[in-house]
């Protein structure tokens, strides 16, 4: 494991030059209205989806967790997220689901696949990760997630200061709620710091779970603000040049085994991190009843 | 013991509690005076353009009030150990956490009646849409509040600088409701949209957030 890192380390570097290369490069046509503007979207889309992902898999990761505090639960849960998958496909396929979905430029499909990613990655992460693990896999996704998301909110009004002549547009739907959800997780990271207690886990959990139980809410309460973002690229009303998609599309990739990198050497750091403080802790302890047994030695 | 007679005895427990220190109140209704104060001097507006913005003004004058009550719920719990003998007691968890969001509603509830007049004396205010209105809003409002930050104020217990960490916790997740109490409530004051959307949304966000407290209250307070 450890030769493979430095290997994906650099194909991952020449990955992320080639899909920039194709951002900024000739073959890539630039955009009739915007100009060369809008190759920002290259880096914003990405990270926004990459962002978008590691939160996800953060709440999962959550879940997890808070389950496998007890068997019984564990148990529930496991049931509850196959429930979830099993209605939520029945359910986009009702005819006045679709319809709504339609109205609003959605395709039945993308939303199913969507729901089907809830049970997928549940039972992914809950094999792949076994008991401490999966907090670590929180805490990197949430660091890592934080730090994508903060590359969105900037590469935004980069974006929007030439083209809608604002820099923010205060009431967006989706400028707001990506403001939240990187102002949520960043309460859930100072939480982590600040936290004395043994159990930061538990707590952290619980804040992760709040967190997602909140970000629908915020979609709605700004539901009645006009729209200003563009409609999404992929299950959503926009069209784009296929040349374009493809290059969108390479960025992802590129940037997604970026993540995975800096997520795989922030797990390790961390598992290392907690190896450590247990020897401390053992330690300690050893050296406690060491000095105990001296005293009761003498006593003999 | 059934969970609502250890509720209403902690219940009782903590109103008579507050009636005999009025700490949480008393600190409450004074910080609010000021924001009032501090409020209509920085902003000097006409009748007109005061229902425009004094909904959002009387509702983060109470979350911040609010706050300043909801630290204090659990800090009283610590001294003696008393929080540590409720987890070895075979009581409910869940029964003390609706005892101290009840508690912290009902305090609130007081803090909301009081400052009202004054908001609407300094303001020169007047409802020009359905006035009754404003009763479910508030209740919804509140109890928004109040059950999610009773619940972070548990969780805020378990860190360092504790008193700092409820407004870092709170307010990220408090922003859907912040957002339809400070709606609804231009929208009535204003009388120029319907505010029946923001309510409901209220309740949703009440009834999802304190499912979610009582789901998860038992794990938090045995988290040491």
């Amino acid at each position: 494991m450890k030769r493979l890192f430095p290997i994906l380390a650099i194909l991952t570097a020449i990955f992320l030059a080639y899909a920039l290369s194709l951002a900024l490069g000739k073959a890539t046509p630039t955009d009739a209205q915007q100009g060369d503007v809008y190759r920002i979207i290259y880096y914003h889309v990405p990270s926004a989806w990459t962002a978008f992902l590691l939160f996800f898999i953060n709440f999962i990761a959550s879940i997890q967790y808070l389950a496998s505090a007890k068997e019984s639960t564990a148990k529930a849960a496991k049931w509850i997220v196959i429930a979830v998958g099993v209605i939520g496909i029945i359910v986009t396929f009702l005819p006045q689901v679709q319809q709504q979905l339609a109205s609003n430029g959605m395709r039945p499909s993308a939303m199913a696949t969507t729901i089907m990613c809830i049970p997928a990655f549940y039972f992914l992460v809950g094999w792949l990760f076994p008991g401490e693990r999966v907090d670590v896999l929180a805490l990197t996704t949430a660091e890592v997630g934080v730090v994508f998301c903060t590359i969105v909110l900037v590469t935004g009004p980069i974006w929007a200061r030439p083209v809608w002549g604002i820099w923010w547009a205060p009431g967006d739907i989706r400028l707001t709620s990506t403001l939240v959800l990187w102002l949520i997780y960043v309460s859930y990271l100072v939480l982590r710091k600040f936290s004395s207690s043994a159990q930061t886990q538990m707590l952290a959990a619980a804040l992760a779970v709040f967190g997602a139980l909140d970000v629908p809410l915020v979609y709605f309460s700004i539901w009645f603000f006009r729209t200003q973002h563009p409609q999404p690229v992929i299950g959503g009303g926009g069209s784009m040049d296929p040349r374009m998609l493809h290059v969108l599309l390479m960025s992802w990739l590129a940037f997604l085994c970026f993540a995975f990198l800096v997520c795989w050497a922030r797990f390790r750091l961390e598992l290392l991190h907690r190896e450590v403080e247990a020897a401390h802790a053992m330690e300690s302890l050893g050296s406690a009843t060491a000095k105990a047994s001296v005293p009761l030695r003498r006593a003999q | 013991m059934t969970l609502w007679s250890v509720t209403l005895a902690t219940l009782k427990k903590d109103i008579r509690l507050e009636w005999r220190s009025k700490d949480a109140l008393n600190s409450m209704l004074f910080f609010s005076l000021l924001v009032v104060v501090i409020f209509m001097f920085s902003f000097d507006p006409l009748a007109e353009e005061s229902r425009h913005i004094v909904g959002g003004l009387v509702w983060v004058g109470f979350l911040f009030a609010a706050v300043m009550a909801l630290n204090q719920t659990w800090a009283r719990e610590l001294r003696n150990q008393v929080l540590d003998a409720y987890r070895v007691s075979p009581a409910p968890a869940n029964a003390l956490f609706l005892a101290k969001a009840l508690g912290n509603f009902l305090f609130v509830s007081v803090l909301e009646t009081l400052m009202t007049p004054l908001f609407v004396i300094f303001y020169n205010l007047r409802v020009l849409g359905p006035a009754w209105q404003l009763i479910p809003v508030a209740i919804l409002g509140t109890w928004a509040l109040v059950v999610n930050g009773t619940f972070f104020a548990a969780i805020s217990l378990r860190t360092r600088s504790r008193e700092i960490m409820l407004p870092l916790l709170l307010f990220p997740i408090s922003i859907p409701a912040v957002v339809s109490m400070v709606a609804s409530t231009t929208a009535i004051l204003t009388g120029e949209d319907s505010a029946h959307f923001y309510i409901v949304l209220l309740l949703t966000y009440d009834v999802v957030f304190t499912t979610a407290c009582l789901a998860l209250f038992e794990k938090i307070l045995h988290a040491e």
